[in-house]
């Protein structure tokens, strides 16, 4: 069994968020631990996209986005960070795959390149960066031939883990997942979870889902979102075998949502 | 009303539209072939290389050529760099208030005021108060005034064709917004820009009244030294010679009118491949 004590990661107080006047999100209270996967669940308009869009502050570009209450990432408050910095430090995959068009390689490199990440840009440090990221994404062996060809030529799921390779080639602490399979196949699916379930011993990771049974598969903690209030959040388990709230139990069983 | 079975109806509404269709193009194919019939006895290498002899009715239109290519040039290498930095603050930077609106609005407008008024504006401006003179840097300040909205518009259109979600996705990896837009928007977009840019000289370079006040000249009997000297431009050479000179040839004027288009068109031509060849570049 492990011993590793539980550490926090991020903090969530009282966090509320409006798009206008319309509030998402109410009085949300959670924690993050580290090397975690908490998954997210709940329907749709429950609130956990705009939640976790917050959480490394991709909400602030929309102009009619506010928020009160706090994110604490290492006892620091995100919203004090400098918003390049804090993406550094928290990845994020989006719903869809969005290769940037380029070819694979430079996809990689694109993030380090930009924020210097190696010391100098020398080709060789850059190729071993190439190779650790696609590695860790589980997709070196599918693309190791063709690095020079385009993203855009992948498959849906190869894109994707594309993506995640891309992300951790800038290695964050924190990698938040939007719903990462929605686009994809089951054979897909099953390859970025177990995608996810690898990098969980390096990163914390929040994933977002439709998808019950999956929040189920992977997930360490589960909560569960509905009409903005953070209903219940709880071990994976016990959530799934006996949850404290009739709603999280009509919501998991299928009655709604 | 007589009730049409919908198969008679169709065949009726068909041939409307096309007969519209033949009616919009048999202008434009009358306008060439009366232009290439009358004017393509008078190209030949003299014609386009030579300065104008006997009082314009004969020798080359070279100065004019010469002329409208410097002005035209020179205007894109004003308007092109202050349009794109416009349109990429318009569309990447600016908070969408009210002053932004106003501003996108009257740049939708400015693109519909006539040319004559921008030409008074320019001789006012750059003639007179700064003092430029009639020259190939004021007709070409003029010119580049009149096409900037354009510029910005197709700018604008060009950077809003890039999909947002590349904007999403270089931002999450924490990467800086002049970063995004530096190496995923601007790449992305230029191809839509540079053919913009291509037909907007198309454009400009028939364009007569804003540069009749500000850098075209009647007769200048050599090439321009410096861009403040005046020089003969192909739309108003044709305008002179076929209205204020005696006895002029018609084949001259059909020949210097032949020229103009070929120039444009040649442009636009230009411009389309460019589209062609960049959409079959284009990876998403």
């Amino acid at each position: 069994m492990e011993t590793k004590s539980i550490q926090n990661k991020m903090f969530v107080e009282n966090l509320s968020c409006y798009f206008g006047n319309k509030c998402v999100l109410e009085k949300v209270n959670l924690t993050i631990q580290k090397n975690e996967i908490l998954t997210i669940i709940g329907p749709s308009n429950s609130g956990k996209t705009s939640f976790l869009r917050t959480l490394n502050r991709m909400n602030d570009f929309n102009p009619n986005f506010s928020r009160t209450g706090n994110v604490l990432l290492d006892d620091e408050n995100i919203f004090h960070m400098n918003m390049e910095k804090l993406r550094t430090r928290v990845g994020m995959l989006f719903a869809m795959p969005i290769p940037l068009p380029m070819t694979i390689y430079e996809n990689i490199v694109y993030a380090p390149k930009r924020l210097r990440l190696t010391k100098r840009e020398k080709k060789s440090d850059l190729d071993l960066l190439v190779e650790q990221a696609l590695k860790d994404a589980s997709l070196w062996d599918e693309v190791k031939d063709r690095l020079n060809s385009s993203a855009m030529k992948l498959s849906g799921g190869q894109q994707q883990r594309l993506c995640i390779a891309r992300i951790l080639a800038i290695d964050p602490e924190i990698i938040l997942f939007d719903e990462p399979c929605s686009g994809l196949d089951p054979i897909s699916t099953a390859k970025v979870e177990e995608t996810m379930l690898v990098l969980k011993d390096k990163y914390t990771i929040v994933l977002v889902t439709n998808n019950v049974k999956q929040a189920s598969r992977v997930g360490s903690r589960t909560a569960f979102f509905l009409m903005g209030h953070l209903i219940e959040i709880d071990a994976t388990e016990k959530i799934f075998v006996s949850p404290k709230e009739k709603q999280t139990n009509d919501y998991i069983t299928g009655r709604f949502g | 009303m007589i009730k049409l079975n919908p198969k008679s109806s169709q065949k009726i509404v068909s041939f409307l539209l096309l007969l519209a269709t033949i009616i919009a193009i048999i202008p434009v194919v009358i306008i060439i072939f009366i232009i290439i019939k009358n004017g393509y006895s008078a190209i030949s290498w003299e014609f386009l290389t030579a300065l104008p002899k006997d009082g314009m009715r004969s020798g080359g239109i070279f100065p004019a050529i010469v002329g409208t290519l410097s002005i035209v040039f020179s205007a894109i290498l004003i308007t092109l760099p202050i349009g794109v930095c416009a349109a990429i603050y318009l569309n990447e930077y600016a908070k969408d208030n009210l002053l932004t609106r106003i501003i996108k609005l009257t740049i939708v407008n400015l693109a519909g005021i006539p040319s004559v008024v921008y030409g008074l504006f320019g001789f006012g401006i750059f003639v007179m108060f700064l003092g430029f003179g009639v020259s190939i840097i004021a007709g070409a300040f003029t010119l580049s005034i009149m096409e900037l909205p354009v510029i910005i518009t197709t700018a604008r259109g060009a950077l809003n064709s890039v999909p947002q979600s590349f904007r999403e996705a270089s931002l999450a990896l924490g990467v800086s917004r002049w970063q995004t837009i530096r190496h995923i928007v601007l790449p992305n977009a230029l191809p839509g820009i540079l053919t913009g840019a291509i037909l907007s000289i198309a454009r400009i370079s028939g364009e007569t009244a804003p540069i009749l006040f500000t850098a075209a000249a009647f007769y200048v009997p050599h090439l321009p030294q410096s861009p403040f000297d005046q020089v003969m431009a192909l739309p108003y050479h044709l305008y002179i010679i076929s209205t204020q000179i005696p006895n002029m040839p018609k084949n001259i004027i059909f020949g210097t009118a032949l020229v103009l288009l070929i120039m444009v068109l040649s442009m636009s031509i230009v411009a389309i491949i460019a589209r062609i060849y960049f959409r079959n570049r284009r990876k998403w």
